[in-house]
């Protein structure tokens, strides 16, 4: 029954950018790796994005950032899901980030930074490794 | 699973959102003990009035379900939202795009907007999106809007989990006769021509209630037809009183009806036998015998869907114990 138990992913874009087309390619790219992919479309506040992966219960967070604000809206979002007990929800963040930015953004929670190159098999890899290795944790 | 169906009910009820998400993940998932999880959840529901949302893509049903979403949230009630995207047949994985359109409800008290993929077929969309309507309702929810794909069976599906059905079409998408023949008559209770500031809408509208008026409605109403503009607010008030009516109505009759329980059940054991014998077939290794004499031509799907279902029934013990024999 591999239908079933599938993994979900938020793919998010926060603040005033507009361009989506990364987003778009990692959320196909997601698809077709298997996920169920929830893809919110553009300039989404950090409220509206831990709303929605609350909602959707989904496993992995994916922020798409090319503002240059990455640093204040991932901790934003950071801090949401922790505010909702939901701290166990991996974050990714890809777009353009400097990598000076790359330790401040894990030292926040950010399990990886992806940035332009890398490959979609690499990012499914590291959803599958922390779905495997993290199990749902049920906190009513 | 360590976790008491209980206590996740007992917090999804006291309006924990993460625990209402969780409840619905684990049982569309279909984890172990879900039925035990579902039998906890049935005495609370059954008071939510349920509205399908169908039509064919992007004929604007998202964004009017987002309208009507926030007028019957401005009107105090509370609400689910189910939005039904496809499941790719290849890879499993699913685009799930109508919250995009949603997003600016998604954080208006009391709304809780929730995509599912259609799993493909062997998921059993109806039966899941019964189950997690009746999760929502139990919940509290006032009313749930179902959203669906916009195309095929699955769209039948989730109209069979619904109390009221929406069918949204829009101008060009084909004249009255098209509406017929692709048998929605049968499953809409409410006609919206949406789009209504195209040219061709008032005339679809008009075919519409002309070949309505043909039809016999027995068992119920006649359907409306009902001009919307989702986009520019356009007939939103009309559409609006009709919904409320119907909200009203609901609230004074409850029972289901005894076809859609006898249907239920019979959907509950049919999705097990299914599940059962897929995993038997497989698990021993006869499904790939058949296959392999099939493809060296020396035998045919129809004999050994003949020869399988008796080794089945006997390896399941289906047949035992029935009918009082020792």
């Amino acid at each position: 029954m591999d239908q079933q138990g599938k993994i979900r992913v938020l793919i998010a874009k926060p603040g005033l950018d507009g361009h989506e087309r990364g987003a778009r390619v990692v959320a196909f790219g997601l698809r077709d790796e298997g996920f169920e992919v929830i893809y919110t479309g553009l300039r989404q506040t950090p409220e509206q994005i831990v709303n929605a992966a609350i909602q959707e219960d989904v496993r992995v967070v994916g922020l798409s950032i090319l503002s240059g604000a990455h640093l204040s809206l991932t901790q934003k979002v950071i801090e949401g899901l922790r505010r909702n007990r939901a701290d166990d929800v991996l974050v990714l963040v890809g777009g353009v980030i400097p990598d000076a930015d790359r330790t401040a953004l894990k030292d926040m929670g950010v399990a990886e930074v992806f940035t332009s190159g890398v490959r979609i098999g690499d990012i499914a890899a590291l959803i599958r490794l922390h779905a495997d290795a993290v199990p749902v944790q049920v906190q009513p | 699973m360590e976790r008491s169906w209980e206590d996740l009910i007992q917090a999804m009820r006291q309006g924990s959102v993460r625990a209402l998400s969780q409840m619905i993940t684990a049982v569309e998932n279909r984890e172990t003990g879900w039925h035990e999880g579902m039998k906890a959840v049935y005495p609370f529901s059954g008071s939510a009035c349920v509205i399908g949302i169908t039509g064919s893509p992007g004929a604007g049903k998202s964004t009017l379900t987002s309208v009507i979403a926030r007028r019957m949230a401005e009107q105090g009630l509370s609400l689910g939202i189910i939005a039904v995207d496809p499941s790719s047949p290849f890879s499993g994985g699913a685009l799930l795009g109508d919250r995009l359109r949603m997003q600016e409800i998604s954080t208006l008290p009391g709304i809780f907007i929730r995509s599912m993929a259609t799993r493909g077929s062997l998921g059993g969309l109806c039966q899941a999106a019964r189950d997690v309507t009746r999760i929502l309702d139990a919940s509290g929810k006032d009313v749930i809007l179902i959203e669906t794909v916009g195309v095929g069976q699955d769209e039948i599906d989730v109209v069979r989990a619904s109390d009221f059905v929406m069918l949204v079409l829009f101008p060009g998408s084909g004249d009255g006769i098209q509406v017929i023949k692709a048998g929605t008559m049968e499953i809409a209770d409410l006609f919206v021509v949406n789009k209504a500031d195209r040219d061709g809408a008032d005339e679809m509208a008009s075919e519409i209630a002309a070949m309505l008026s043909l039809c016999a409605f027995e068992d119920r109403p006649v359907p409306q037809v009902v001009r919307t503009s989702a986009l520019n607010r356009i007939g939103i008030d009309e559409l609006m009183s009709v919904l409320t009516g119907i909200v009203r109505e609901r609230k004074k009759r409850r029972l289901p009806g005894s076809d859609e329980v006898r249907e239920e059940i019979l959907e509950l054991v049919e999705r097990e036998i299914s599940r059962l014998v897929r995993q038997d077939l497989a698990k021993n290794g006869r499904l790939q015998q058949s296959v392999d004499l099939i493809l060296a031509k020396k035998s045919d799907p129809y004999t050994a869907a003949a020869r399988l279902l008796p080794l089945f029934v006997r390896s399941s013990g289906a047949c035992s114990g029935q009918e009082g024999r020792p």
